[in-house]
Order: C-alpha cells, then sequence, then structure tokens
C-alpha cells in the first residue's frame, strides 16, 4: 500500500479548483490546502469565487489560520456587500515563489471568468496544475458527456484548460462507500473523454477506512463549510 | 425510486416546475435566489420552454398574468424587495382568478436589507400580498426534498384552485444542498374552459379581467372567492408534527427555523423537559385545528422566527390566546441557535409552568 497522500509531494506550485458549481471546490480546495501544509512549510490559497456569496472559503477560515496557511479572500467575503469583489492580493501567491498555491475558482463559466486575469502568470512560470471537481450526484453532471459541455464552457471562460480530475462524488451527509465506488467508473469516464488523469478521490474523513484500499490517491475531507441547520429534517 | 440527486433548494424548485409542466419563467435576478434563473436559462430552452429574463419584477409578475391567461403553467421566482414589486401583479392574478406559481426566496429586510435568510415576508404573504381581498395558498418547505416537492404540489394546486400558490422559502432553503429523490406523481390534467386560447370562431369569446365597475357585481365575486378559501382552508391545510404526543410546550415554527428547533427538542427532552413541536407547511391557510388542540393541555408555546414576530400572531389566534406565545427569533440576516431555542423553551418553562 502506498503512503497515505504521498501523492501531495508531487504537487504543482499552484493548483487551482475549477468545476460545475455544487461540485464541492470549495471544501476540496480546503481540505487539499491543509494536506499540503503537511508537505511544504509555505501554503497560501485565495477564495477566487465571485458567484456565490453565501459559500465561501473564509467559512473555513479559522482552521485554516490555525494550520499557518494563509487566507487570501475578497474584504467583502461573508459581509453584506453583494459585491464580485477580487482579492487583491492574489498576486502574493503568484509572486512568491517558495509558497505553495491553492485557488478556489467559483462555479461554472461565470466563475472561471474571475481566473483569466491570473492566466498570463500561471502560462508564463507553468509550474500550475488546473483541476477538475466532479461530482457524479449533481444533477447537469451525471455523465462523461453532459460534463464535457460544462468543462468546455468553463475553460473557455478561464483561458485556461484543465490538467486533472479530482473525483468528488457524493450525496452530503447521507454518502456511503458504495456511492463512492459506484461512481468510479463515472470519474474513469470523464478521465478517458477528457484525456484527463484522476488526480485524487476526495472522501468524507469516516468513509477513508473503508475505501483506503479500493482507491488510489484517497484525500481525506473534513467538511469546514457547515452550518448548524444542516441537520434535523 | 430513482437514485437521488445532490442539489441546491433553488436548483430543486426549478427542476420541479419544470416536471409540474411548466414551461414559461420569467424572471429578473436577485440574490439569494438567482439560481433559478440560471437554472431556467440553461434547461428551459431543451424542453422548448421560455427562459425570458424580463426588465423588471414588475415586467416578470405581468408576464406571469399574460401566460396564466392562456391556462399555461408558469411562475416567476424573486427575493423580498422584488416581490414587493411584484405586490400589484399579485392582486391582479388573485382579481382575474388565475393560477400562477410565485417563489419568494426570502432575505433580510426592510428595505434593500440584508442577502442572508429571513421570514420577514410571512405578514406579506400571508396578509397582504397586494391591495383588496385576497389569499394566496402559501407553502413553506423546510428542506431541499420540500423545495422540490411543494413546488411541485404548489402548481397543483394553483391549477386546482384557480390561484397563486406561493412558494415561502428563505435563503437558506436556496442555497443549501441535500440529496433529493426526484420522484414526483402525475401532473393532474385539469380543464381550464376559461382560458384565453382562441375562439376559432367556435365559442363565445373569454375574458379575463379584474376590473367590475358596478360595485354589486364586484361584490359577488369577492363573495365567491371567499367561499372558494373556505374549500381550501378544509382540504389544503398542511403540517407537521414532531414529539407532540405528550408535549407540554410547544414551539411553532416553519423553515430553516423548525430545523433548529428540531435540534432544540431533542436536546430539551434528554433534560426531561416535555417539549414538541407543530410545523406549518401550509402557512395560509394556517394549521388552526392542531394549535387549538395543543392548547387544550399544553402549558406555553414558543414561536421561533426570522423576524420580528409575525407568525406568532397565527398561533395566538389559533390558541385564542389560552396559553402564553413566547416569541424566539433573529432578524436582519441571523438565523436563531439551538441554544437560543433552548434558552427560550427554559423561559417558557418558568412562564407556563408558573400558571
Amino acid at each position: 500500500m502506498q503512503t497515505p497522500l504521498a501523492f501531495l509531494n508531487d504537487a504543482k506550485r499552484i493548483t487551482v479548483f475549477a468545476g460545475h458549481y455544487g461540485s464541492g471546490k470549495t471544501n476540496a480546495a480546503i481540505n487539499y490546502a491543509l494536506a499540503l501544509r503537511d508537505f511544504h512549510d509555505q501554503v497560501m490559497i485565495a477564495d477566487l469565487d465571485i458567484v456565490n456569496p453565501y459559500f465561501r472559503t473564509k467559512d473555513g477560515a479559522k482552521v485554516l489560520e490555525k494550520k499557518g496557511i494563509r487566507l487570501i479572500s475578497s474584504p467583502f467575503a461573508n459581509s453584506n456587500v453583494d459585491t464580485p469583489a477580487l482579492p487583491p492580493d492574489t498576486y502574493a501567491i503568484l509572486d512568491n515563489k517558495e509558497a505553495y498555491g491553492v485557488l478556489d475558482v467559483g462555479g461554472d463559466d461565470r466563475g472561471a471568468l474571475a481566473l483569466g486575469r491570473y492566466v498570463p502568470s500561471l502560462l508564463k512560470e507553468q509550474n500550475y496544475e488546473m483541476l477538475l471537481v466532479i461530482n457524479r450526484f449533481r444533477p447537469l453532471t451525471q455523465n462523461a458527456e453532459d460534463t464535457e459541455e460544462i468543462v468546455r464552457e468553463i475553460e473557455q471562460a478561464a483561458g485556461l484548460s484543465f490538467t486533472g480530475i479530482v473525483h468528488n462524488s457524493n450525496l452530503g451527509y447521507e454518502t456511503t462507500a458504495a456511492d463512492v465506488l459506484h461512481s468510479i467508473p463515472y470519474a474513469e469516464d470523464v478521465s478517458k473523454r477528457l484525456q484527463l488523469p484522476i488526480r485524487m478521490t476526495t472522501v468524507s474523513e469516516h468513509l477513508c477506512g473503508e475505501l483506503t484500499n479500493q482507491i488510489e490517491n484517497l484525500l481525506p475531507m473534513t467538511i469546514y463549510v457547515q452550518q448548524s441547520w444542516e441537520h434535523g429534517v | 425510486m430513482s437514485e437521488k440527486v445532490l442539489v441546491k433548494g433553488n436548483e430543486a424548485l426549478a427542476k420541479a416546475a419544470i416536471a409540474a409542466g411548466c414551461r414559461h419563467y420569467f424572471g429578473y435576478p436577485i440574490t439569494p435566489q438567482t439560481e433559478v434563473a440560471a437554472y431556467m436559462s440553461r434547461e428551459m430552452p431543451k424542453v422548448d420552454g421560455v427562459f425570458l429574463q424580463a426588465e423588471s419584477e414588475i415586467a416578470a409578475i405581468n408576464m406571469v398574468i399574460g401566460v396564466a391567461s392562456t391556462g399555461k403553467r408558469v411562475m416567476t421566482s424573486s427575493s423580498s424587495p422584488g416581490i414587493s414589486l411584484k405586490s400589484e401583479g399579485l392582486s391582479y392574478l388573485a382579481g382575474c382568478d388565475l393560477p400562477a406559481l410565485v417563489v419568494n426566496v426570502q432575505r433580510g429586510g426592510p428595505g434593500l436589507g440584508s442577502i442572508q435568510p429571513s421570514q420577514a415576508d410571512y405578514f406579506h404573504a400571508t396578509r397582504g400580498a397586494g391591495h383588496g381581498d385576497f389569499h394566496m395558498i402559501v407553502l413553506a418547505p423546510n428542506s431541499v426534498q420540500e423545495m422540490y416537492s411543494l413546488t411541485f404540489k404548489g402548481f397543483e394546486l394553483a391549477d386546482k384552485y384557480r390561484m397563486t400558490a406561493m412558494l415561502l422559502a428563505d435563503g437558506t432553503m436556496g442555497q443549501m444542498m441535500e440529496p433529493v429523490s426526484l420522484d414526483v406523481g402525475e401532473v393532474t390534467k385539469v380543464e381550464k374552459p376559461w382560458a384565453l386560447t382562441g375562439t376559432k370562431g367556435a365559442r363565445k369569446p373569454n375574458i379575463v379581467n379584474s376590473l367590475f365597475l358596478v360595485a354589486d357585481e364586484l361584490e359577488k365575486y369577492n363573495f365567491e372567492r371567499y367561499k372558494k378559501y373556505e374549500i381550501v382552508e378544509q382540504n389544503e391545510t398542511l403540517y407537521e408534527e414532531y414529539r407532540m404526543e405528550d408535549a407540554e410546550y410547544v414551539i411553532a415554527a416553519f423553515g430553516v427555523a423548525s430545523r433548529v428547533s428540531k435540534n432544540a427538542i431533542d436536546e430539551a427532552r434528554a433534560k426531561g423537559i416535555k417539549v414538541g413541536m407543530i410545523r406549518p407547511i401550509t402557512l395560509w391557510p394556517f394549521p388552526k385545528a392542531p394549535f387549538a388542540k395543543a392548547a387544550e393541555t399544553a402549558k406555553a408555546f414558543v414561536s421561533v422566527e426570522l423576524s420580528m414576530g409575525q407568525m406568532i400572531e397565527d398561533v395566538q389566534l389559533a390558541t385564542k390566546c389560552k396559553r402564553p406565545v413566547l416569541l424566539c427569533n433573529r432578524v436582519g440576516g441571523m438565523i436563531p441557535t439551538t441554544n437560543d431555542v433552548l434558552a427560550a423553551i427554559d423561559k417558557a418553562v418558568e412562564v407556563g409552568g408558573a400558571e
């Protein structure tokens, strides 16, 4: 068995998380940044989500701070100002070549538009990875064909192509190990169709024990963007 | 049963509308319900439907009136400030006895307010949606599953009674993601002989109108409409009871407030306090009967709301003020916490137990 998370040794300097909105980008990005911190001294994460004012990386701010990860987010995030503002210090990630950076991009093509202004820097440095977060249980990305449609829109808006996949199929708090296992053929279909490798599979921490010998490059997820009313249905 | 999907509340209601046979959506974007329009703009063309971003909320509701006149299923959606703009149209829909579905994903108010969740449009939805005497059927979901099922039901009820059905959600319901089963019943085919479909020279023209200058004629329509409302009250009231079997203290809560309350009830029960909940699912018609019954034995009531206390008036009316009714509330976009509700339960024990 491989050392868990060993794949993070080969992380590119900058990792971009993008995908269909609601695919789980923010939670994946936060958990990835936290895991990355165990391998590298300087880790920063930037919240570039200009689309969704309700759930943003800033919600996980305390956890990140505690682990010494710098969070770069819009001064208006989680305030009542409904302004699609990008954090001005995102360039700190691009300019500080010693640091490992995570960019959490908003959903769909509209969210990806915000990435555009950083693309010249990313292309110049080349040391980046742009990851597509996918969830088979989202209604508009239930098969490879539909997923590709959204992928092409995102790539066009961002002006950057994906280099890998984060498989994050889940049904929220109802997710079982079987749900994840049954979604593997979907992830493989997407991988084949888009000619992109599956870089990691993200699963809720409590399912990791069951899945660790069955799936490569597993990243355990703790949900940091969660509210008090999530249960009690 | 089909496999579940993970969806946002706003997407769920949009999906349900399409499943219910709605092929006409008119709207204008506003947080926190913009995903409805985003979803419709992508999906309506795939089912030969119409998505139209109107130039304003007022334009959108008037387009709804137009399509409703033809007997087609039609909807618009907005959030609190936008719903205020639609008020005139809501009155006209009622005056014309037209079926339509209107969604309000509430945010903090008054004025432009905040973009965070609120329930402060309860009075608007149940009492003052516009000028004149009228009611809408008001449905209050408390999960993404109900965002789906109650939207579907709203279309059915609207057609059945030629009324406007309003889905009264809040920002959390619109934004939260939960697993949902997309199974729904069959769409009921309702004959609409009143609809403006073209006479083809074969029948007398239909007229859809809310202007009646002869006073006793207008009076007659009002009386008839309120007879219909009585039938709706008798047949369509929906509510859910939680741990009410032996409840001495009763929480009244709907939407997101009911979810927080459920957690608080479980904690209070663990401490030995006999507390339960009546969750109105239709806010109009309000479930008066279970509250009246509870007032016979309960010691006190607590209304948990994201408003300055609006539903509390219906609880007081339904219980005829037999027992004290306390208010537990947060406003402006804040949500009561489990501890807020527990503190209110303690207060109810103090007030109710003393009498």
